[in-house]
């Protein structure tokens, strides 16, 4: 039995990510000054340092960027995970994102593969955010 | 080009295992105290002290009491210090001495990496903060998940494949041999490299390095003084630290940090840092690569330009390269592959021996000029070392 997944303690940005992947919605940046799409949460634009950044949720669907199967856990709290595969998905509102992996086998996984994004509770209050490949 | 402010007179190492039997203070003192002794100095002469570390380490304070230094004029712990400051920190020092706050430097790293505190996550308490808000829900934990998007990247845009990573893993191995600091010297084959169990793939275990315990150090001091030491000194003929970041809130770890995983923080550097050494790739003798992974040696060839991009694979596979012979040799120590994980300090140590002609039967003739890089992601340090 793996120990308890690690949850972050939500403050700030990060507060609003999580809360929203709780009610179902993926959310990104948008900076009102520059239009530069922000992930993760900041305070501050990443392009244009303007304060001025909205909360977009994002369509969810996206492809493949980059990936890796984790084989031996990275930390004993996903032990019982192993394989498991993280995945850097490109969304289609131009903005990538980090996550892992679902409902595939780690032998099928290709870079440009089109997912989609699921929400999974981890606990009554922390959801997180996984993608699974695209129904067609 | 600049002119050569100081050079590195002295180094020093404690032996690297995976289980020290002591503090991260006392192998920080004894690579100290041999890195003075190599370059006939003692604490007296020392008025400046460079490490970095992540929190895996006593701060420079320690050693300064420990060496009994009387008031110091530097003493810098470089945070967030990754591999990516293992020559920014030679670099720091230099700086000190052009600025005139130091004469005599110690630049060291001290670990316990394997028995004591590991990177990442093995063993120790989730780290939740910034960028690994968002990754450590997801099961990023750990360095190899990171540098393994920039492998993968690297393979889907130029066809870099499994056996050039293994190459990378054997050639290595090869020089080990002759190096009796490297904790691993048996050499191994492309076969023994498949045989070696998947962690996260593309990486397998020949992919990573070696978490070590065990600390190094070098002495860098200002031309006037270096020129009287018992050896003879290294120049610090360039040094350079930058990248490209993803703007504010960026660590170490952000994965998110370029946009171009098949490149990282080498090509952001290299024009600065052969500039201020006045030389090119092609001038080079020998080169310390930093191997944290396999890959990251594939991506910094091409970032500083020994190869152009797409071109390390195929490159490191030749018959007649990275060897010892061969026109460029790489990691001639065995690397943080097969000598250890000393966080890139001892690319540094290796470069400065090769130079002075110290290294038997793995020494490099004529070596004269020296590249050494500390990185593997989106930013990074890298020194051009000399004869001078």
């Amino acid at each position: 039995m793996a120990a308890t997944k690690p949850i972050p303690t939500l403050r700030g940005e990060e507060k609003v990510y999580f809360e929203e992947a709780k009610n179902g919605r993926l959310v990104y940046q948008l900076c009102r000054d520059c239009a530069q799409r922000i992930f993760y949460p900041r305070t501050v634009c990443t392009n244009c340092m303007s304060e001025n950044l909205e909360y977009v949720a994002s369509a969810g669907k996206g492809t493949i960027y980059s990936f890796t199967t984790l084989h031996v856990p990275g930390h004993p709290e996903f032990a019982d995970d192993v394989p498991y595969t993280v995945v850097l998905v490109d969304l289609e509102e131009g903005v990538r994102v980090l996550a892992d992996l679902v409902d595939c086998d780690p032998d099928d996984v290709k870079v440009g593969m089109s997912v989609e994004v699921l929400f999974e509770a981890v606990t009554e209050d922390f959801t997180v955010p996984r993608f699974r490949p695209s129904a067609q | 080009m600049r002119s050569v402010a100081s050079g590195v007179v002295g180094v020093g190492y404690t032996d690297i295992s995976p289980n020290s039997g002591r503090s991260t203070l006392q192998l920080a003192t004894e690579a100290a105290q041999a890195a003075l002794a190599d370059a006939g100095m003692t604490a007296a002469d020392v008025d400046g002290l460079v490490t970095y570390h992540l929190d895996d380490s006593d701060p420079a304070l320690g050693l300064a009491q420990s060496l009994g230094l009387d008031d110091p004029g530097v003493m810098v712990d470089w945070s967030d210090g990754g591999g990516n400051l293992a020559c920014g920190v030679v670099g720091l020092a230099d700086a000190a001495i052009r600025a005139g706050m130091a004469h005599t430097v110690i630049v060291y790293r001290s670990l316990n990496g394997r028995s004591g505190r590991r990177l990442g996550g093995m063993g120790q308490g989730v780290d939740t903060t910034g960028v690994r808000q968002f990754m450590t829900p997801a099961g990023w934990t750990t360095y190899p998940e990171m540098i393994a998007m920039w492998a993968r990247r690297h393979m889907e845009v130029y066809g870099t494949t499994p056996e050039h990573l293994g190459t990378i893993a054997v050639k290595s191995r090869a020089h080990a041999k002759d190096n009796p600091r490297a904790q691993k010297r048996e050499p191994i084959t492309l076969d023994d490299y498949f045989a070696s169990p998947l962690i996260c793939d593309p990486f397998r275990l020949y992919d990573i390095c070696l978490e070590s315990d065990g600390a190094c150090a070098v002495v860098v001091t200002a031309m006037d003084r270096a020129r009287d030491t018992a050896k003879p000194p290294v120049g610090v003929l360039a040094a350079a630290h930058g990248g490209t970041g993803s703007g504010p809130g960026a660590d170490l770890a952000d994965v998110l940090g370029m946009g171009d995983l098949a490149r990282n923080f080498g090509y952001a550097v290299r024009d600065r840092l052969y500039g201020m050494a006045g030389v090119t790739a092609a001038d080079l003798d020998f080169a310390e690569i930093y191997d944290c992974f396999t890959a990251s040696v594939i991506l910094q060839l091409e970032g500083f330009g020994i190869v152009g991009p797409g071109e390390a694979g195929p490159y490191v596979a030749g018959d007649d390269t990275f060897s010892l012979g061969s026109k460029l040799p790489i990691n001639t120590h065995g690397g943080l592959l097969s000598e250890g994980y000393l966080h890139g300090l001892n690319h540094v140590t290796e470069a400065v021996l090769q130079l002075r002609g110290e290294c038997g039967p793995r020494q490099v003739p004529d070596a004269e000029l020296a590249l050494v890089t500390a990185g593997a992601m989106a930013t990074g340090s890298a020194l051009v070392l000399g004869r001078v």
